[in-house]
């Protein structure tokens, strides 16, 4: 299911002394089963724009469209929830928002309100705890006494129950400890290669664009700068930092390397295996002019 | 040197039904001026030990000392004035409608006449490089504004510690980088002590010594080059690998032979160097 945003804009509280434009002239296209990272500093758009990704805002100008539905200022909000259902979004510290007595309970509600019956929203519920890489015993806990790791991965599950085909990420990691962080991206890049999940990451790590996507979006005062694959859009890495963005480590490293030793690397090394692959080619011919 | 905090043998325990304490007998020290960071992953104990020091959490047994005072019902008090503490997430500390305000709370409290206060909120702002922002709501500010905000109000009250209990962890790369270079600075203008916990590599290579700690214990300590140099380790012990260990483990792959020790990135492009001329 594709996602397509046309000339789109969005005003808070218009026609009142208090509106303020969040996004304008936004042109985007997110692909079925793509790996799309949104970045963009404090206050560029993000959460406004992912909050259009299933209609919880509506464009004050412009369209979305999502699958075949179309959204416009003037959409009713007639047969959104099926919308909902496809386009799951993680909020950021989705933990904040578990209520039930157990594990099992909280991430059968989701299921249960579209029409699942308790037995098999806790069956369901069971056959999410170990893709999230928690065990069965977790069903009957409570959520409140697990650890954030713990119910962070929880309240993943909860979404996931939809079974969405299109999962929204806002910050799916902040807080969370280097192994609980991997853990959890792996998690998503799985989906996402195995089950044909598209998935949209807003993030601030650009090594986790690095490593994950495969088509990036910049954000800047509420309209797109540019887009396209990480590989061409960390080449330049002044323009970003005019963007108050990064790049990847590896991306920084690998230009200290070509200005140092006047190396070039093509293309652009996004990991360290890329980049160790590419460095070893030029150390080995290094060996070779010696001899 | 002389000792600023001592802890002793310390252990604590949430629940009484819950088998497993929080802290198990934990000893450690810090000296005058010293900044020592603790790392550990998610649940190993490492903000209850903070929540020890400054008496936020009574130990079911052991002895913590702060400036020569031994932490008891008596000296509690004093203890908190000698601390400071920075908390995760920056928007649940705010009290204060604007940037000053929030700043003069602490003071208000301690009956701080109001001359010297307005004086010791601003020169705390200018420390931390939000002057400009005095008049300012909390809430609109960005999330490293806010947490300089935050060590603006524990400079005022002119602490000897503070405790930074993962602190940047919520910020954007550029709010941490604020943050930390905020710390550094108003470590040094003020001669703290800091304790530091978290998971970033940048904030531990801060640090002159790094504390690690697993269920409840500390298993390891040393400066950071040394617990850097343990590679691969260090994502069990709750920290990101540091850029140059990462590349090193990705050119073992293809084969390279890469030196044992920890390297820098500087030391990285050193080490390359020395390769290529050798061939």
């Amino acid at each position: 299911m594709d996602i397509r945003f046309e000339e789109v804009g969005y005003t808070y509280q218009p026609g009142t002394p208090f509106q303020s434009r969040a996004l304008h002239d936004i042109n985007l296209t997110i692909k079925d089963s793509s790996f799309t990272a949104i970045v963009g500093h404090t206050g560029s758009g993000k959460s406004t724009v992912l909050q259009h990704l299933n209609a919880l805002k509506k464009p004050t100008s412009g369209q979305v469209t999502i699958g075949d539905r179309v959204i416009t200022n003037f959409s009713e909000n007639k047969g959104l929830k099926s919308l909902r259902k496809k386009v799951g979004i993680v909020f950021q510290f989705p933990e904040a928002q578990l209520f039930e007595e157990t594990v099992g309970k909280d991430i059968a509600f989701g299921p249960k309100n579209f029409g699942l019956s308790e037995e098999e929203g806790l069956e369901k519920a069971r056959e999410l705890l170990p893709l999230v890489g928690l065990d069965e015993t977790f069903m009957e806990r409570s959520p409140f006494d697990l650890s954030g790791g713990q119910m962070r991965r929880v309240a993943i599950a909860g979404v996931l129950a939809l079974e969405p085909e299109v999962l929204v990420l806002d910050e799916p990691t902040a807080g969370l400890d280097p192994q609980g962080r991997k853990e959890i991206m792996d998690m998503f890049y799985t989906l996402y290669k195995e089950q044909g999940l598209t998935v949209v990451l807003v993030t601030h790590q650009m090594d986790d664009v690095a490593t994950y996507a495969d088509h990036m979006i910049v954000l800047e005062k509420g309209t797109v700068m540019k887009e396209g694959h990480p590989r061409e859009l960390f080449k330049e890495a002044g323009w970003l930092s005019s963007m108050q963005l990064g790049v990847p480590s590896t991306v920084r490293f690998a230009h200290e390397l070509e200005e140092k030793f006047e190396w070039i690397f093509d293309p652009l090394p996004l990991t360290t295996d890329e980049l160790a692959q590419q460095m070893k080619d030029k150390l080995a011919s290094k060996a070779g002019e010696g001899l | 040197m002389s000792e600023i905090i001592n802890v002793k043998n310390v252990t604590y325990t949430y629940d009484d039904e819950d088998q497993r304490p929080a802290l198990k007998g934990v000893s450690f020290s810090i000296n005058k001026g010293e900044w020592v960071a603790i790392i550990g992953p998610n649940g190993s104990g490492k903000s209850t030990l903070a929540k020890t020091v400054n008496g936020l959490i009574e130990p079911d047994s052991g002895e913590v000392a702060v400036g020569g005072l031994e932490l008891n019902e008596k000296n509690v008090w004093s203890i908190r004035e000698m601390v400071g503490m920075v908390f995760q997430n920056p928007d649940n500390q705010f009290v204060g409608s604007t940037v000053q305000d929030d700043v003069a709370f602490g003071l208000e409290n301690l009956g701080i006449p109001r001359e010297e206060m307005l004086e010791r909120v601003r020169t705390a702002l200018e420390k931390v490089n939000m002057l400009e922002f005095a008049e300012r709501e909390p809430a609109r500010l960005s999330g490293g504004q806010k947490q300089r905000v935050a060590i603006a109000g524990i400079v005022a009250l002119r602490p000897d510690i503070m405790i930074l209990d993962e602190a940047t962890s919520m910020l954007d790369p550029q709010g941490r980088e604020e943050v930390l270079r905020t710390v550094k600075e108003v470590k040094e203008q003020e001669n703290l002590s800091v304790l530091s916990i978290t998971h970033d590599i940048d904030e531990a290579a801060a640090a002159n010594r790094v504390l690690v700690m697993r269920d409840g214990q500390l298993i390891q300590e040393g400066t950071p080059e040394t617990i850097f140099s343990y590679g691969e380790k260090l994502v069990e012990m709750g920290l990101d690998l540091p850029f140059p260990e990462r590349l090193k483990a990705s050119l073992k792959k293809e084969g390279i032979d890469v030196p044992k020790d920890y390297l820098t990135e500087e030391g990285m492009v050193d080490w390359l160097w020395t390769y290529v001329s050798k061939k």
